[in-house]
């Protein structure tokens, strides 16, 4: 039951090596980002009321950002790194020929592409704190929250991963879905300045079911409802892992 | 014909052992892909110790046969046993006895050698400690030692192939299966690869062994199977298909007067003619009266030698150049 992990092992080997300069990268963005949208802009916007009360637009934004990060950095890793390893590396190939079946693999990748996510926006928590920015305690169920979310878009990325022909496709992805969720999901602004037609759908968007519950979690509020939420995560999570898995059998089984 | 003589010649080399159960064994196999049949009812088996061959122009189902024995492709129709189990339903019991090296290099750029050996040890569930011990003799075994620290991208062709090897026996395994192990390689490359492969055939492993090179399958194999549009066309011992469907001698006629002169006279001393550009085969159990004629011919160069097993693919798989080849 546990032979994604000798998988999912050799991709944190090969992260390791790499580990230390990226995660520069990884600090610096976020701080740029922030300086930017919560000093510059927050300073025109000043507070934002949200359902669990009012808050310092740097705060609204930065909870919206590190989901957003999670998000980014998660399907980035199960588009274009594991497209690499899948198709390119022929990574898969060899492992394949060792006793590990296809679906070990894609359990290994999607955790893997989730755990790299949390870690890269785990240096962004450290940053932030250091800032001062962090202060209840309610910052560890926030951490699993994302946790669940860096998986849930994994396993969605997956299903395009499944179904490339090349890196170019993973384009349309960000630029028609990521893109325009980021903008709806209410990362930068409250969902409640959208139309109201709008609002309706955007709440089920993957992205706005998780800063629905980060959000609170990680402002040291309580969310205002969180079991519909997380079942939802975990719903799009299953469907998008199982629709993932038949697809890559299919590629694998077509020639 | 003549694969049960070959077998039972083969077998006395190997006493104490059960030889007459198969390792492997593959029953009527069938495999389309949409309406291109590529593999039609295929069977052959690969006893312990030995080395077999599959030989084939490209497209006739080499690959798509060994990706249903590794349990990568469901076959249509037929049967595939290992060890006592079935394939696909047993694949991971299977593999765990299997060492693979595919027709590309599957290795991973970011790892050196030793590394590359050790995560692919993983992935059988062997300890560390175990792998640990393991590595430096099959590095040893690769010719690699002096490169265990180095990444694929720093090896040669023959080095990375050798590399595939040694990562293939990281698991001990019983059977081999190798497609195209020295496809690409400089000569020298492919004599360390060969004299590698009869090691380990001498240690007791058996090879399942696809190739294009007919000088290999000779050298190689006890046996073989030679596949043609998804068909076994023929099987046995590569001495005993070249006495069942050849003549002993061959006699190439080459050189700028092949078009013009007129080769008739020639032909009553052979048993068969084919001609193929430049060049006049001659195919003839006794070549003495055909030598003699051919001395009538002062600006032909002529090359006489025995038949051998590339003179039997042509023969039974035709000259012409395939279409997608």
């Amino acid at each position: 039951m546990m032979r994604f992990w000798p998988v999912f092992m050799r991709n944190f080997l090969v992260w390791r090596k790499l580990a230390i300069p990226s995660l520069l990268g990884n600090i610096a963005e976020p701080l740029m980002w922030l300086a930017a949208f919560g000093y510059g802009l927050g300073s025109l916007v000043g507070q934002i009321q949200t359902p669990s009360g009012a808050v310092a637009y740097l705060n609204f934004v930065a909870s919206g950002y590190i989901c957003m990060s999670a998000m980014n950095a998660a399907s980035f890793e199960a588009l274009y790194s594991v497209f690499s390893r899948m198709s390119v590396q022929r990574t898969w190939d060899g492992i394949l020929n060792a006793p590990i079946l296809l679906e070990d693999i894609v359990m290994a990748e999607m955790l893997w592409a989730a755990f790299k996510a949390v870690f890269s926006v785990s240096a962004i928590f450290a940053v932030m704190a250091l800032m001062g920015l962090l202060e209840q305690a309610h910052v560890l169920l926030a951490w699993c929250v994302l946790l669940l979310a860096a998986v849930m878009f994994s396993a969605i990325a997956l299903i395009f991963n499944a179904l490339a022909k090349g890196y170019d496709f993973f384009t349309y992805y960000f630029t028609l879905f990521l893109t325009p969720m980021m903008f709806l999901s209410g990362v930068f602004f409250p969902r409640d300045q959208l139309p109201h037609w709008m609002q309706s759908v955007a709440q089920w968007l993957p992205l706005s079911l998780v800063i629905d519950v980060f959000r609170p979690l990680f402002l040291g509020q309580w969310p205002p409802s969180v079991a519909l939420p997380l079942l939802a995560i975990v719903g799009y999570t299953t469907v998008a892992y199982a629709l993932a898995l038949r697809l890559t059998q299919r590629r694998f089984k077509s020639g | 014909m003549n694969s049960e003589s070959a077998l039972n010649a083969h077998l006395t080399h190997t006493p104490g052992v059960d030889v007459r159960k198969p390792l492997l064994e593959c029953v009527r196999l069938e495999k389309s892909f949409g309406q291109n049949r590529v593999v039609n009812s295929v069977s052959f088996e690969i006893y312990p110790g030995e080395c077999l061959g599959v030989i084939g122009p490209n497209g006739a189902g080499k690959t798509t046969t060994l990706k249903m024995l590794l349990g990568l492709l469901t076959p249509q129709a037929g049967q595939i046993s290992a060890f006592g189990a079935q394939m696909p339903k047993e694949a991971l019991f299977i593999k765990s006895r299997l060492g693979v090296v595919s027709q590309f290099d599957t290795l991973d750029p970011d790892f050196t050698c030793v590394e590359n050996l050790l995560v692919f040890g993983r992935y059988f569930g062997l300890p560390k400690s175990e792998l640990l011990q393991r590595i430096p003799r099959l590095l040893e075994f690769a010719a690699l030692t002096n490169k265990a620290q180095d990444k694929p991208q720093a090896l040669s062709g023959g080095m990375k192939r050798r590399l595939s090897l040694a990562r293939a026996l990281i698991n001990d395994p019983e059977l081999l299966i190798l497609d195209e192990p020295t496809t690409g390689l400089d000569p020298q490359a492919r004599h360390l690869m060969w004299e590698r492969l009869q090691q380990l055939v001498q240690q007791g492993k058996s090879i399942l062994l696809t190739t294009h090179f007919m000088d290999e399958a000779e050298r190689l194999c006890d046996r073989l199977v030679v596949l043609d549009q998804g068909k076994i066309i023929a099987q046995g011992s590569p001495k005993a298909l070249i006495a069942e469907h050849l003549e002993a001698h061959v006699v190439e006629a080459y050189g700028v007067d092949v078009a013009q002169a007129d080769l008739a006279p020639l032909q009553t001393h052979a048993n068969r003619v084919e001609k193929s550009g430049e060049t006049v085969f001659f195919y003839a159990q006794d070549a003495t009266a055909l030598l003699h004629a051919l001395q009538a011919y002062p600006g032909l160069r002529v090359l006489h030698r025995p038949a051998n097993l590339e003179d039997l693919f042509l023969k039974l798989t035709g000259r012409q150049m395939r279409e997608g080849s």
